[in-house]
């Protein structure tokens, strides 16, 4: 079973831990600039937002790319850059239409989300569940389970 | 590690930027933040220094842990000789901009001296620069903020700023970052001010590392978990915010009212927690969201939301938006002291505090303190400009902060805190201050520790510096009876101690609710180098509080100034638990004194200096 990560801004009070267990992960340093998720914050909305790569099934970054340098994890369904085949085009950074994968400076290539290979560390550091890890076919139950709670037992879903 | 080991020294009468090493060894002695802070100060300017001469410096210092996974690790203080108070400084603020310092390769910045004329430092990394910010003054906090993300063309930059309170050096102006967080209390935003600096923009990219990643990543995982499964950190303060303790400390007959006459107000619950989740006619309500500062799994943050039909966003001609709204010691500042239970307009009055650069606390107490010269006789509209400035108006507050705020008319005598204030109209014994500074939201003639711990605070009255409301209210860590003295010396002293610990290590205090001094060590252990142990972090604690000590007392600050306004001690509170009592420092001033190793004059004696390396 693969899994996907679910975003519920609702949820999120913008504490960043996400960011700093994500760069923690990548460079054993607390670095917000180096995390694959970002947090934004919409000031007089009110909204807090974590946004990072939803691992598209027909992944643009991975089509656009010249040298096959992303590539399908089996096991998690990550795009997952290598790193060794790399050449910092960013071409794949155009053809995103997300902006979920970046240029790094630093190392000279791209750098996106990889799901920590199946143990996302985001997902582990978040306190109030903003970000969760549910099996990709049914990312939509939370959802529908509260539209479930909602509904009056006398006259039923109406569909 | 945990430390860049590196100072960035502004000088703005040379108009330089200067990078140089971080003193490790003070580091090992101060921790950091608070604690270093005061010692670089101490060590660099005479205490005796007019606050608002160019010999006087700000810093502005992270702790050990700013910026790390730790939770709450996300605080950063300013440290200077307040205005106010003419005593030590050191102002804590949340939000993010602390994080970003850290992360931009700085654990402290040193500015001193005075711009000819008005700047901004914006520091990138390792580039520190200082640009012209003359378009920026007279601008807002929240307008600064947004054109210096404009101006430099990067969403990530973040702002501490002041108002035109700062600028025109209204006695308790406060430093504000992310605009809503602040270094709020004794008028450091003034010194800011005084050196012609409008504000700090910060973008960094280095991160933080640690000393001991794994030991770090266990022990922080492990205190958070902690801090989810308390009744306080995890329930509480997520869900109603500090403003939790309002109803709480009315019960109690612990809230001040009317500058300081009552102790109890009828309004209580229109203006507390419950209050702002109470849905208006329209379905909508006062609380929109919390939120929490960098790093930090509690997430007390309120953040609000004034009802467009409300008068205060009638009459200001615009739309508002979502901000940071009240926590329990604006609302009682604003709302209690004061006598209005107007709930939006106590949040409208929160904006504008944070828009201006002004302390919510002080602000609201010298409104309060004029409220109370009006209802005498000692001001009459002719010097209000012809508001009546009465107990319970809400028009009267919102009018008196947008005069602050400006700069205008009766706002500039308000502008200088109630002791000042009260002095000017010969009425000293109306200003509810110690060493100057206003009181927050506990009356001590309901819990004796508190009328302590405000007495010997360091930096006047202040809840932050040893909160035994904790012990004589929550029962944390043990529970005491308010109304006693016995044993409250000995509390406030380890308060005292323990929130120094706290103040240096770039987290909250709010933590403490849970967190034993053990968490902390345990986590400051993994992050910094050398072996950090709870006897060694006690003792800091205890240095960090004499070294503040010491520097009153060459400011010239006395025994004297250990006090409380004749009111609490004298006038018995007249309704509530506590009625009957006062405020009984004598039981127990001579005893701390004591249990500090002071001389009877309240000095520390050579042999407690030894003992702590002073």
């Amino acid at each position: 079973m693969q899994r996907s990560l679910q975003i519920d801004p609702e949820k999120c009070t913008a504490c960043m831990q996400c960011e700093l267990a994500c760069s923690y992960q990548a460079t054993e340093s607390f670095n917000p600039s180096q995390s694959r998720i970002k947090v934004f914050m919409f000031h007089e909305t009110a909204r807090f937002v974590p946004y990072t790569c939803t691992q598209c099934a027909e992944a643009w970054c991975m089509k656009a790319c010249p040298v096959d340098a992303i590539q399908v994890n089996a096991e998690t369904g990550a795009k997952e850059v290598i790193d060794s085949l790399c050449v910092g085009c960013k071409v794949c950074t155009i053809a995103c239409p997300f902006g979920t994968i970046n240029y790094s400076q630093s190392t000279g290539k791209v750098v996106k989300c990889d799901l920590c290979g199946g143990d996302p560390e985001c997902v582990k550091a978040c306190p109030t569940d903003a970000i969760t890890y549910v099996d990709a076919d049914w990312t939509g139950l939370d959802k529908m389970r509260a539209w479930a709670a909602k509904t009056d037992s006398q006259s039923g879903a109406q569909a | 590690m945990a430390w860049h080991k590196k100072i960035l020294r502004v000088n703005l009468s040379k108009g330089t930027c200067e990078s140089e090493p971080l003193n490790l060894k003070w580091a090992g002695k101060y921790i950091g933040q608070r604690g270093l802070g005061t010692k670089y100060l101490s060590e660099e300017i005479d205490p005796k220094v007019d606050p608002l001469s160019p010999e006087n410096k700000l810093i502005i210092a992270t702790g050990p842990l700013t910026g790390t996974a730790a939770a709450t690790g996300g605080r950063w203080s300013v440290i200077c000789k307040g205005p106010l108070t003419g005593a030590i400084a050191a102002s804590n603020s949340g939000g993010y901009f602390g994080a970003e310092l850290k992360f931009a390769g700085w654990d402290m910045i040193i500015i001193e001296g005075r711009s000819d004329k008005p700047v901004y430092l914006f520091v990138q990394d390792d580039k520190a620069q200082l640009l012209p910010a003359d378009d920026l003054w007279g601008q807002d906090v929240w307008e600064t903020e947004e054109a210096l993300l404009a101006r430099h063309q990067d969403p990530q930059i973040k702002v501490a700023a002041i108002g035109k309170a700062g600028e025109i050096g209204c006695m308790y102006a406060c430093v504000v970052n992310d605009k809503h967080r602040a270094a709020g209390r004794s008028g450091v935003g003034a010194v800011m001010g005084s050196k012609n600096l409008k504000a700090i923009a910060v973008r960094g990219t280095q991160g933080v590392p640690v000393a001991n990643p794994a030991e770090f990543m266990a022990a922080t995982t492990e205190a958070k978990k902690v801090l989810a499964e308390d009744a306080v950190t995890g329930q509480g303060l997520p869900a109603m915010g500090t403003q939790v303790i309002m109803n709480v400390m009315n019960e109690l007959g612990g809230l001040p009212a009317h500058n300081h006459r009552d102790v109890q107000f009828d309004g209580a619950s229109k203006i507390g927690a419950e209050a702002m989740i109470l849905p208006r006619p329209d379905g909508s309500t006062n609380l929109v969201k919390n939120q929490a500062c960098f790093g930090c799994t509690i997430a007390c943050g309120r953040i609000s939301k004034i009802s467009p039909e409300h008068f205060t966003v009638k009459n200001s001609g615009k739309e508002w938006g979502a901000s940071g709204g009240l926590e329990y010691e604006s609302a009682w500042a604003f709302g209690a002291d004061t006598g209005v239970d107007d709930l939006d307009a106590l949040t409208y009055v929160n904006f504008l505090c944070n828009m201006h650069g002004m302390d919510t606390i002080s602000f609201g107490a010298t409104v309060a303190a004029a409220m109370e010269l009006f209802e005498i006789g000692a001001i009459t509209t002719k010097e209000t400009g012809g508001i009546e400035l009465k107990f319970g108006s809400a028009e009267a507050l919102v009018e008196m902060a947008l005069l602050v705020g400006r700069g205008e008319g009766f706002g500039l005598d308000i502008g200088l805190g109630s002791k000042r204030l009260c002095e000017k109209y010969s009425k000293p014994e109306v200003a509810m201050v110690v060493k100057g500074q206003e009181f927050p939201a506990y009356d001590p003639r309901a819990m004796q520790g508190m009328a302590l711990g405000y007495a010997t605070s360091n930096r006047g009255a202040c809840h932050l510096r040893g909160y035994t409301v904790s012990a004589e209210v929550f029962g944390v860590p043990v529970k005491m009876e308010p109304s006693a003295t016995e044993g409250k010396a000995e509390i406030t002293m380890a308060f005292q101690n323990a929130t120094s610990v706290v103040d240096s290590a770039g987290i909250c205090s709010f933590a403490t609710f849970a967190w034993t001094l053990e968490d902390v060590q345990k986590q400051l252990n993994a992050d910094l180098e050398g072996d950090w142990s709870l006897e060694r972090l006690l003792e800091t604690g205890e240095r960090i509080w004499n070294l503040e000590r010491q520097f009153n007392l060459s400011a010239g600050l006395t025994k004297a100034d250990d006090t409380l306004p004749a009111r609490l001690l004298k006038d018995a509170a007249k309704t509530g638990p506590a009625k009957g009592k006062v405020a009984e420092l004598g039981k127990m001033l001579p005893e701390y004194y004591e249990l500090r190793g002071w001389t009877p004059d309240g000095v520390p004696t050579n042999a407690t200096l030894d003992r702590l390396a002073l």
